[in-house]
């Protein structure tokens, strides 16, 4: 052990373990959630669902899906711009890696504690935008092109109530730093989802919107748009836009859990305990958010795209609005 | 607004779908013999209808090369070829009879789209359908039933149900 303690103290050494570990950690997290959506949907349609890959329950399913996209040929179209048909898949598993920095597992178990943890996540977070943007813009296709416009449109709508909901946390706890928020929930009288439901209630729709899933999936629209901005893509390059997509629910759920729902922390469960058991518990309360997304998912038909962008200006951005207000005044007043 | 015209909850709709979903999800999870839908095919499988359109089973005693069938099907996936073949008379010094022979009946079944025109139209009962359906292939080419092949499926056609009164 003590060898393995000089061998991190080096930061060098440091930098490295966290990176392979978050490089690890994106496509495991996209894998195990990618084989629940699996599983669950195929239990919400009374079907048997995977069933042979790797013997027992098709657990391996996935797994043998990432084999096959890897055998597959790499194919870019012949008038798009390959450079940045070659970055955008990039770009929005990028972003998805670099938003799990900051998300507080534990009391000290942070790849990086940010001051401006929130800021930081939310501006991350729309990077991947512009990689949804720079996929459908470079595939030099009419379907990929709508869908991107789509995206663009529907991106900026749903980034607005997204950031304006979390204000109101922020506020309540009066500091931007993920592992704070937690700290500030852990201390305060009942944890924020009670005081900040409006605030759950908008983050968690604008990230069902962000995360392009239905009942928001206009960009993709299958059934209208063959894949939106992902119809070019095959092999691993579709491969990397799956990933970012499943360990995009997992992070955006994961902020969603430390800014509302306490994080890593549990009530009545000592600081000790929650040194090791933190991950656990931030993984369940994910799995709820997740679960959420699951379900929505194979329950509702799609938005139309007026009605999408209804919801997002007419009523979300107001409400978050009024929200901000609300815990303001009741921050200033008590 | 209901179809019915009766003013709902906003929102009622969204958990009655939701509830549906949950509940499905819950009943398959415990009870997954009584409700599941689908069976875990390679394992189990499900019994056709007699009526099932799967193959097409062809009788080789009962064609007489008319052609009819090739002539009104829709994707041109049935060929036939054929001759005339001399039956010596009966009765020496009788008339030699003349008998249409079977040469190639084969059917793409690539192509086929299983509209069922070939049997009704056969005026000699020499086509059948055969509710078999496990016939695919590793090539293309082998969708391609001879006669010999599409004679053997003719063991798996069901027998006929009875006519309605």
């Amino acid at each position: 052990m003590d060898f393995l303690t000089d061998l991190f103290a080096n930061p060098w050494v440091a930098l490295g373990g966290k990176v392979l570990l978050v490089a690890v950690m994106v496509p495991l997290l996209a894998l195990l959630l990618g084989f629940a959506e699996l599983k669950l949907s195929a239990k919400m349609q009374a079907r048997v669902g995977p069933y042979f890959a790797g013997g027992r329950w098709g657990w391996a399913q996935l797994i043998a899906d990432g084999v096959k996209f890897f055998q597959k040929e790499d194919l870019i179209p012949e008038d798009a711009d390959r450079p940045v048909f070659k970055m955008a898949p990039i770009l929005v598993l990028m972003s998805t890696v670099a938003l799990l920095v900051v998300i507080p597992f534990g009391p000290d178990l942070v790849f990086q504690d940010l001051s401006i943890g929130v800021f930081y996540a939310l501006a991350i977070s729309s990077i991947g935008t512009i990689g949804v943007l720079m996929a459908g813009w470079s595939s030099a296709n009419k379907y990929s092109l709508m869908g991107g416009l789509r995206a663009a449109g529907q991106l900026i709508a749903y980034e607005l109530p997204l950031v304006l909901a979390v204000v109101g946390v922020v506020i309540m706890a009066g500091t931007m730093s993920l592992s704070g928020i937690v700290e500030a929930q852990a201390n305060a009288p009942i944890p924020y989802f009670i005081p900040q439901a409006l605030g759950f209630a908008i983050f968690m729709i604008a990230t069902l919107a962000e995360l392009t899933r239905i009942p928001f999936d206009m960009p993709i629209a299958e059934s209208e748009l063959v894949m939106g901005f992902v119809t070019e893509y095959s092999g691993f390059r579709f491969l990397f836009f799956f990933l970012a997509e499943y360990a995009n629910m997992f992070t955006m759920s994961a902020i969603a859990v430390t800014l509302f729902l306490g994080g890593y922390w549990l009530p009545g469960i000592p600081e000790s305990t929650l040194a090791y058991a933190g991950p656990l518990i931030l993984a369940a309360k994910v799995f709820l958010l997740v679960f959420a997304m699951i379900w929505f998912r194979w329950t509702f038909p799609r938005f139309r795209e007026d009605q999408l962008q209804a919801l997002a200006w007419k009523w979300l951005i107001p409400l978050a609005l009024v929200n901000i207000v609300a815990t303001a005044a009741f921050k200033v007043i008590f | 607004m209901t179809p019915d015209g009766n003013r709902a909850f906003p929102g009622l709709g969204l958990v009655k779908g939701l509830t549906v979903t949950l509940t499905t999800m819950f009943k398959t999870l415990f009870r997954p013999g009584k409700y599941l839908a689908t069976v875990n095919y390679p394992k189990v499988k499900e019994t056709p209808v007699p009526r099932a359109r799967g193959v097409i089973a062809l009788d080789q005693e009962a064609c007489t090369v008319c052609m009819l069938c090739a002539r009104n099907c829709p994707d041109w996936c049935i060929y036939i070829e054929g001759h005339k073949e001399e039956i010596p008379p009966d009765k020496p010094g009788g008339r030699v009879k003349v008998r249409a022979k079977l040469d190639r009946f084969d059917i793409d079944y690539a192509l086929c789209m299983y509209c069922g025109i070939c049997v009704e139209v056969c005026p000699f009962d020499a086509l059948f359908w055969s509710p078999e359906y496990e016939y695919s292939e590793h090539h293309m080419g082998e969708m391609m039933h001879d006669m010999d092949r599409l004679q053997d499926w003719l063991k798996t056609v069901p027998e006929q149900p009875a006519l309605e009164k």
